[in-house]
């Protein structure tokens, strides 16, 4: 078989990957609740016992999931962000973490991709809530090419995985695998990047001496790549989220214990709701994520370490 | 099939007083005793030897409170040691006041929470399917009010509509719902396509009968009615 072509969205490629791998991993069943039952029509009538669409049940499709996977099988669960993490809440946390058994959880949406959607559409919390439960992988990638390695290093397991898709992506994939990838070193800081904020966070330190590090895998949290990078530049350290400000915070935190630090973390801003519709980039611009506004916060965070 | 064991109907309730911990939940444990024993000793393809079976009958009890009967069936047909259950609720022990599959032996799901064990049971009629095993029976107990969490209705549509005939859901009826169920609970069931059949809960023939009478083409409900919770 040849190497599959990369699509062009993220979810197009989940469902591309899942699709070819339905065919060669007996183990691979996919529960939906009609969110992109549209894409896997073919790959239904090709294996209808294990593309599953359970209508518009959230809690089922998750409880599903969790007794597919007591059978042995590898469920994917997949529906836009609120649907597949908050609604179902307790299914997560019960029907797979607690049953000692796992999933592949694919949101699509992310923070605000569908922003004429409004707030009901939106959950930039989903991340914070998945990390209050124990042996998650949190993958949350910025390329289509991302998402198909992803997926199929994740799919022989049978551990909890959360797979977090968004239309916002990267011009080019990066590495993909746990821990934190160099970008670009340099002397005045260190500035995390997670998934699709790579771009972003490139342009706005274009003209910045800082270090910028790349994951698409923020769960489990590689300290030991943090310490490395805050060791060889300073310990100023920059984190640059897609989703709720701060998320990840505790996690650098806990890898610099013991080293005196300062960290800024720049995400979804938490002290409001957003009543907003319009573009991703009004978006992200209302929660100070555009270039511009992530190098005003960048540049204004490290002028005040040198006075 | 002959299970070997020592211990009868008549131990169970001298087995379930070895679990003192838990008086709150006495009379939500008793009124499960009876399916208990009727589908331990009669109706599932389940053996302590083999507990780990894919083609094994799988028991899903999802009203998890009050599992003092549940042990104390277990207990009888060999899966835990009955020394055990006068650790109940310890911190060390393996049994607590809700059960946990990670913990105790034969025991298949962990539950507590209302609402999980029947889209769980439906999850696993779908693997057992998919994986062409069409032979074991998921049975799930719930509790009359448990029936109220709306994850339940999730599952009892699907399963309805898929004419899963592997499931069985037992609804322990001790009328406590405060809402309760015009027309009665199986009535509901039926109006989803599936077979139902209305039963005392302490006639071990009558519940015999109805938990084995499955349909290839549509899951079973078993309503056992009990005596009304005391409140």
């Amino acid at each position: 078989m040849s190497a599959p072509t990369i699509a062009t969205t993220m979810r197009e490629q989940f469902v591309q990957t899942i699709d070819n791998a339905l065919d060669t991993d007996p183990r691979v069943a996919v529960v939906l609740a009609e969110i992109s039952a549209d894409r896997f029509e073919d790959a239904a009538r090709r294996h209808p016992r294990r593309v599953l669409n359970v209508g518009i049940r959230e809690q089922a499709m998750v409880g599903v999931g969790g007794g597919l996977a007591l059978t042995g099988l590898r469920p994917v669960v997949h529906s836009i962000t609120p649907f597949v993490v908050e609604r179902p809440f307790e299914q997560l946390k019960l029907d797979l973490g607690h049953q000692g058994v796992g999933a592949i959880v694919v949101s699509t949406g992310a923070s605000f991709d569908y922003p004429t959607a409004g707030r009901t559409h939106m959950a930039p919390g989903d991340v914070a809530l998945i990390d209050t439960l124990p042996g998650w992988t949190v993958h949350v990638p910025g390329h289509p090419a991302e998402v198909d390695a992803l997926l199929r290093s994740a799919l022989p397991g049978d551990e909890p995985v959360y797979l977090r898709l968004s239309e916002r992506v990267n011009a080019e994939p990066l590495v993909t695998g746990p821990g934190w990838h160099t970008v670009r070193t340099g002397g005045e800081g260190v500035v995390l990047a997670v998934g699709p904020m790579l771009d972003p966070v490139l342009s706005a330190t274009a003209a910045l001496d800082v270090t910028v590090l790349y994951t698409a895998t923020i769960r489990p949290f590689d300290a030991a790549g943090l310490r490395a990078a805050v060791h060889a530049a300073t310990s100023d350290v920059v984190l640059v989220e897609p989703y709720l400000r701060g998320t990840s915070t505790h996690e650098i935190n806990d890898a610099l214990a013991d080293v005196p630090h300062r960290a800024l973390a720049l995400g979804v801003r938490r002290d409001q709701e957003l009543r907003a519709y319009g573009t991703t980039e009004e978006h992200e611009a209302a929660h100070g994520l555009s270039p511009t506004a992530i190098a005003a916060s960048i540049r204004h965070f490290l002028d005040g370490a040198t006075r | 099939m002959t299970i070997t064991t020592t211990y009868g109907y008549a131990d169970l309730r001298p087995l379930m007083s070895a679990m003192t911990g838990d008086e709150k939940h006495d009379v939500a444990a008793t009124s499960t005793l009876d399916v208990l024993w009727v589908l331990y000793d009669q109706v599932l393809s389940v053996d302590p030897q083999r507990i780990d079976d894919p083609d094994r009958d799988r028991f899903l009890l999802s009203k998890g409170h009050g599992p003092m009967a549940f042990y104390a069936v277990l207990a009888a047909k060999g899966f835990l040691d009955p020394a055990e259950l006068t650790n109940f609720g310890a911190f060390d022990s393996r049994l607590g006041f809700h059960p946990d599959r990670v913990l105790a032996p034969g025991v298949e799901i962990g539950s507590g929470s209302l609402g999980h064990g029947l889209p769980l049971g439906l999850g696993v009629v779908l693997g057992l399917r998919a994986q062409d095993r069409d032979r074991p029976r998921v049975v799930v107990l719930v509790g009359d009010a448990e029936l109220d969490e709306g994850s339940n209705h999730e599952a009892i549509q699907v399963a309805g509509r898929w004419g899963l005939g592997q499931l069985t859901t037992v609804v322990v009826d001790n009328s406590s719902s405060s809402t309760g169920w015009p027309g009665g609970i199986a009535d509901r069931f039926a109006r989803e396509g599936w077979a139902v059949h209305t039963v005392d809960g302490r006639d071990h023939d009558a519940l015999r009968r109805a938990l084995t009478d499955t349909h290839p083409d549509r899951p079973l409900a078993v309503v056992a009615e009990v005596e009304p919770k005391e409140l």
